[in-house]
């Protein structure tokens, strides 16, 4: 049978969802410090990152959840359908100058009640976890 | 420190604001999601973090030792553009854990009486 893209999707508990990478680089972190307000200059800053002992700059816990907000909202058929959305920020994603920096997201579905669809995601960069408990409910 | 006195305190904010397309143009468009109809599961960060952080810096807390720990979001009806909306901001709790100071604070969005989102986000104050 032909998968058509606006079929509704069914979801069975333990299924392994198709891992998606999303690129991080500077330019993106301004972009969405200007979207999102939050000017720490931890994510824009390299001379300052570095003041404070960090690597270097930063990316966003905010950022790399909204990456992964996004990765559930094309899981669940669209942005409307999340209702709940947590994670831990365990890690910080570095991004050095002129690197785009993979983040790669996957899902696992925990739980299946009526149409409340439960996952458990894993945001990686670079071989270790930036997200912990990282869980999501949608409707299907 | 925080001022201890302030855990369980609500923070309404004063005036309700209208959520712009062009802020939601913005959020989508930096984190690479197509639809602007909607606003993003996160977007509502921008809104009640800037409400948290005026209501925690009045409290006492030193805002450039803060570390985001950890964020969840209730979301009984996703923002669109022309929603007004009022933040009501509550510190939930305080405490130390290993000298760093550990602060949990909720914002309920709401549209008229509806109460489109809840948030909540753990901070850490670091030592």
């Amino acid at each position: 049978m032909v998968d058509i893209g606006c079929a509704r999707m069914n979801f069975e508990i333990g299924q392994e969802l198709a891992p998606q990478s999303f690129f991080i680089n500077r330019a993106k972190l301004i972009a969405y410090a200007n979207a999102s307000g939050d000017q720490n200059p931890i994510h824009q800053d390299e001379v300052f990152a570095k003041s404070v002992g960090l690597e270097n700059v930063i990316a966003h816990g905010m950022y790399t959840m909204a990456l992964a907000g996004r990765y559930v909202s094309e899981i669940a058929g669209g942005s409307e359908k999340v209702r709940e959305f947590s994670a831990h920020f365990t890690k910080p994603v570095i991004v050095p100058a002129g690197v785009d920096v993979e983040l790669i997201l996957s899902a696992k579905v925990s739980a299946v009640e009526g149409d409340v669809i439960k996952v458990d995601l894993t945001a990686i960069c670079e071989d270790v976890k930036v997200l912990g408990m990282a869980k999501a409910t949608f409707s299907a | 420190m925080l001022n201890p006195d302030v855990v369980g305190r609500t923070y309404k904010g004063a005036n309700s604001f209208t959520v712009s397309q062009e802020s939601i143009t913005a959020f989508a468009l930096a984190i690479g999601e197509p639809n602007i109809f909607i606003a993003p599961p996160t977007f509502s960060i921008s809104i009640s973090l800037t409400e948290s952080q005026a209501l925690l810096q009045e409290s006492g807390l030193d805002w450039s030792r803060v570390v985001h720990g950890d964020q969840r979001f209730e979301i009984h009806r996703p923002l669109v553009a022309g929603d007004s909306i009022i933040c009501s901001s509550t510190i939930e709790s305080a405490r130390v854990m290993a000298g760093n100071e550990i602060v949990t604070v909720r914002s309920d969005l709401h549209a008229g009486t509806e109460l489109l989102i809840s948030s909540w986000s753990t901070l850490v104050v670091r030592a």
